[in-house]
């Protein structure tokens, strides 16, 4: 017969839940009134969402946090990090949303059930940042990429499908792969907790035919991230993926799923580093070098500005991932000021692009926001081609934009960590992006429009809502200088307690 | 008003930013007035200036990144004092010489006055990451002049001009963090301030690496052979505004550099690289003096032969004594009078001819006079006649570099020689001999607005030519400091014994 089980509610720590409930609870909410009501238009289900954004805001930064916050039978962990992350997923959403109220009509925000599923994801990627438990880390990245996939596949559009299908197939690979590292770990420690493998592995570290083990494990949790972080040589999916979702879900999937995985990585692989496995270190620097090298090389020959911006966020991505590999808390604080500055001007750069976009491609063939359609736009809109400079120059890393303020705490987290070569890298690979960055700049002020584009075609798609967060954008981008100290305070303060390795 | 510094910097780009609402015909005398507000408020500063105080004057610090020691630190010495107001006064000459009609003259206005607030910045910032900042900041208005107003090829030679001064400044970059990293580690403070840099002790490889990361850097901007090929190509596609602006000030970045980062902050290294420098510049001195020799194109013997004269000033740069370095920085000052104004007085033969071609032109001293006799002033400033301006800081230079090397000094000293038969060459093609070209009988001579334009720099040839005191002495007594600074702070006996700080000690 089976044992009653008691355990106390103070001990459930059910607080530690509430931000997930709030965006279940929000999603279904947001159902339930369509099934109430036919026909609502989609600014109010917008400003609901944003709403319900906003209370898990507060319900997020209201929590306790430590190291050792642990709450519903120990599977959650509320440290430093996950607080932290959770934070900047919220803000990038609230960021994206108000981006559906185009004045043209698209498809997808015409079902409510855009939004359910939007709030269902951010849950999705809430469980998993803030989790030690491999099960339900996994549990977390499938709702919020299957969330995703549909997201995406809702812009009715072919290559919208075509990206869906892509993306479900890598994701479904990676999950395998997720699996099946997760079961080696199980199998060397018996635990699907971090902290508990971690113990495990030290221990029988030097046991024959463990570190066989260790290294397979490892080497497939790097593959099933690596797809997810789009890292060479599992990237080949991202610019396709991200040519067919819209331009805002493109740019809101450079940047939230990816914060997502890095905390993830963090917690995985610095652990595996922690432990002195020097070969996960030594991958991941290669895999952050290759990749952002090789995609760097990739955006130079685009003729489309969106899958320019694709494999420039790809390349940002392993920019960041050097950071992974030296698990400092330096390091780990360059991560997330780099994406929580990188958030506001790559989402600006990608809303600069929904601005503009045409139900059909008048441009060209086969692109939706090639170049030429930028051509001269300092004559035909001049704050917009100055806006869309500022954001090209911030991505390039120059100063005093606020990517630049990323860049240069990571790289001198890098030659802190005594990889000076790895610095130098870094800064070449900048100079190298800075050439398709200028591209842009080149095309919007020094060449002539052509003629069939005036102030109506590439103002097409704009509203107010998204001048709002384009002025929210340019703000953040230009004033950076201000902001950065206030940020690194507070990021250094969730790194503190946050135990890493552990 | 102890924020001056503040105001010279921030003064032009916030009339930059407001010169967006001024109205297009209006938008050239908006620049003239802000510009000439500029220069005024530099010369206050320096009336201001204590002239025999050496050290840094005028300092304001605000913290900006506490947590990762980066603040707002400015401060004006003897050696910025000048190169500031040099930077000024070009900068409201140059908008004096834009013709009326020029294209898009309200977006030429602002990229100006936003170049001339990273100008400015950089030649103030005592704080390595405010420093970057304008430093990198200051292509962006020059890849607009560029690619704007240029030539033909102007686009491949903006983007061109950009990725090479990019690239190099990002592996400055690493190397300005790893000497912050390197003060962290022996005081366990975060800083980015150069003051306290400049006691900071380093061992004789950590320098030697990380001047290599500077030199990267300031090298590329100097700029020193072999990475002087963007320059020709930025020179031969800029309009004449660009070009002023470009051979005037934004070369003087990578010799300040140098002057403000690599001697005090590395002083050991820098004497390990005297023959290195010393090598890279005296083929820079005589293959681009060649070169321009070689060409046909007016603009580009000046290009050229601007180069050929940054050569001189890095060697005077590493002379490592005071007269070296001193003559050095009163050359970056002529260097910027007499090339400034040289390229406008290309600039003014091109608007006539719409040509640069030597080979076009002929007799030219016939039918425009003034326009010949300020062309031979600035020519021979150029070539360094005594009593000019470019004399001076030569002389200096070379009597400097002497105690380094003897051969050195000769080799770099036909630079003169060099110098004087490609520019006379230069100024009989194309203003001596018979009028072969039609075109040119008609030829106006200089109008009001070109004379404006370029009498003050005949007069500040002659002026400092003649009696160079006034700022020799200023410059003199910072660069002392500097010296006295470095030799405390290096750590090898060799070292110490190459810095000599005056004359009296060398005997």
């Amino acid at each position: 017969m089976l044992e009653p089980v008691n355990i106390s509610l103070e001990a459930l720590n059910l607080a530690t839940l509430m931000p997930m409930l709030i965006a279940i609870g929000g999603g279904l909410i947001i159902l339930l009134i369509d099934l109430a009501k036919d026909n609502l238009d989609k600014s109010l289900y917008v400003m609901l969402t944003i709403l319900i954004l906003l209370i898990d805001l507060g319900a997020t930064a209201g929590l306790t946090y430590g190291a050792t916050q642990k709450g519903f039978f120990d599977v959650l962990l509320m440290d430093g990090i996950a607080v932290l992350s959770q934070v900047l997923v919220l803000v990038a959403s609230m960021l994206f949303i108000p981006l559906s109220l185009t004045s043209k009509r698209f498809h997808e925000y015409s079902y409510p059930e855009f939004f359910a599923l939007f709030l269902f994801m951010i849950a999705g990627f809430q469980f998993m940042v803030s989790s030690d438990n491999l099960i339900l880390i996994f549990v977390g990245l499938e709702t919020a990429s299957l969330s995703l996939y549909t997201l995406i596949a809702l812009h009715n559009r072919s290559n919208s499908f075509e990206a869906a299908v892509k993306y479900f197939t890598m994701g479904a690979l990676a999950a395998g792969f997720f699996s099946m590292g997760s079961a080696v770990l199980y199998g060397i420690s018996g635990s699907l907790e971090l902290g508990q493998i971690a113990t495990a592995i030290s221990e029988r570290m030097n046991e024959s035919g463990v570190m066989i083990l260790i290294l397979g494990g490892a080497a497939l949790l790097l593959a099933a991230f690596a797809f997810k972080l789009s890292l060479f040589p599992f990237h080949t999916w991202a610019p396709d993926v991200y040519e067919g979702a819209s331009a805002p879900l493109a740019g809101y999937m450079s940047v939230v799923p990816k914060v997502a995985a890095f905390v993830v990585s963090m917690r995985i692989f610095e652990m595996f580093i922690e432990l002195q496995v020097h070969w996960v270190q030594t991958m991941v620097i290669v895999l952050a070098v290759i990749t952002m090298t090789i995609t760097n090389l990739m955006a130079l020959v685009q003729e489309d500005v969106k899958r320019m911006l694709a494999y420039s966020s790809i390349s940002h991505a392993g920019f960041v991932m050097v950071a992974i590999a030296l698990a400092t808390d330096k390091a780990n604080t360059g991560v997330f000021l780099y994406y929580a500055l990188f958030m506001f001007t790559n989402l600006g750069a990608f809303t600069m692009l929904w601005v503009s976009r045409h139900k059909d491609r008048v441009h060209h063939a086969r692109f939706d926001h090639p170049y030429e359609k930028f051509a001269g736009m300092i004559k035909i809109m001049p704050m917009g081609a100055v806006v869309m400079a500022l954001f090209m120059l911030s991505l390039a890393g120059v100063p005093p934009f606020s990517v630049f303020w990323g860049k240069i705490y990571l790289m001198s987290a890098t030659v802190d960590a005594g990889y000076l070569w790895l610095a130098i890298v870094m800064g070449l690979n900048s100079a190298i992006a800075a050439y398709y960055y200028l591209k842009l700049i080149v095309y919007m002020f020094l060449r002539e429009p052509s003629k069939d584009i005036n102030q109506e075609t590439v103002y097409y798609n704009v509203s107010k809502p998204l001048l709002t967060i384009l002025g929210f954008a340019v703000i953040v981008t230009v004033a950076s200088i201000f902001m950065v100290n206030p940020l690194i305070e507070y990021i250094n303060t969730m790194i503190q307690a946050t135990n890493f390795g552990i | 008003m102890d924020s001056i510094l503040s105001i010279l910097i921030f003064f032009p780009a916030l009339a930059g930013l407001l010169g967006f609402v001024v109205d297009k015909h209006s938008a050239k005398v908006y620049g003239v007035a802000v510009a000439a507000i500029e220069l005024l408020l530099s010369l206050w500063l320096w009336a201001k200036f204590d002239l025999s105080n050496g050290g840094m004057q005028f300092v304001e610090k605000i913290d900006i990144i506490p947590q990762f020691g980066i603040s707002y630190n400015i401060g004006v010495d003897g050696i910025s004092l000048f190169i500031v107001i040099m930077a000024a006064l070009i900068t409201l000459l140059g908008i004096i010489l834009l013709r009326d009609d020029t294209k898009n003259m309200k977006n030429m206005i602002v990229s100006l006055l936003f170049l001339e607030m990273t100008m400015v910045g950089v030649f103030l910032a005592l704080d390595a990451i405010v420093f970057y900042l304008f430093w990198e900041l200051s292509l962006v208005p020059m890849l607009y002049i560029i690619g704007a107003w240029g030539g033909p090829h102007r686009v491949y030679a903006a983007i061109k001009f950009f990725l090479y001064t990019f690239a190099g400044s990002l592996i400055m970059l690493v190397g300005l963090l790893a000497t912050a990293y390197l003060y962290h580690e022996a005081t366990g403070n975060w800083s980015f301030s150069i003051l306290d840099w400049y006691t900071l002790e380093l061992t004789q490889t950590q320098q030697f690496w990380i001047f290599l990361a500077f030199f990267a850097g300031f090298a590329i901007k100097v700029p020193m052979f072999p990475f002087h090929t963007w320059l020709p190509w930025a020179h031969g596609q800029a309009p004449t505004i660009g070009s002023v602006i470009l051979a005037a000030v934004l070369l003087k970045m990578g010799t300040y550099g140098f002057v403000r980062f690599s001697l005090p902050i590395l002083p050991d290294a820098s004497v390990t690289f005297i023959p290195f420098i010393m090598a890279l510049s005296i083929i820079m001195v005589i293959y681009t003096a060649m070169v321009a020799f070689a060409q046909k194109d007016m603009k580009q013997v000046i290009a050229y032969s601007s180069v050929s004269h940054m050569g001189v000033i890095m060697l005077g740069v590493f002379a490592m004594n005071a007269e070296g370095l001193g003559g050095s920085v009163f050359l970056m000052l002529s260097h910027g009078i007499v090339s400034g104004a040289l390229f406008m007085l290309v600039g003014v033969i091109y608007e006539r001819r719409g040509t640069k071609l030597m080979s076009e032109f002929g007799g030219l001293a016939a039918s425009m006079p003034v326009y010949a006799t300020i062309f031979g002033v600035m020519l021979m400033a150029s070539v360094g006649l005594p009593l000019t301006i470019g004399f001076v800081g030569e002389f200096l230079v070379l009597l400097g570099f002497y105690s380094v090397s003897p051969l050195g000094t000769i080799l770099a000293g036909s630079t003169i020689i060099i110098g004087a038969v490609y520019m006379l060459v230069l100024y009989k093609r194309s203003f001596f001999g018979p009028m072969t070209n039609e075109k040119n009988r008609d030829l106006e001579d200089l109008d009001r607005r070109e004379l404006t334009a370029l009498i003050p720099l005949v007069m500040i040839v002659v002026w400092l030519g003649v009696y160079p005191k006034p700022i020799l002495e200023p410059i003199d007594n910072s660069v002392k400091v500097l010296l006295t600074q470095m030799e405390k702070k290096a750590i090898s006996t060799e070292t110490k014994e190459a810095i000599v700080i005056s004359k009296k000690e060398a005997k």
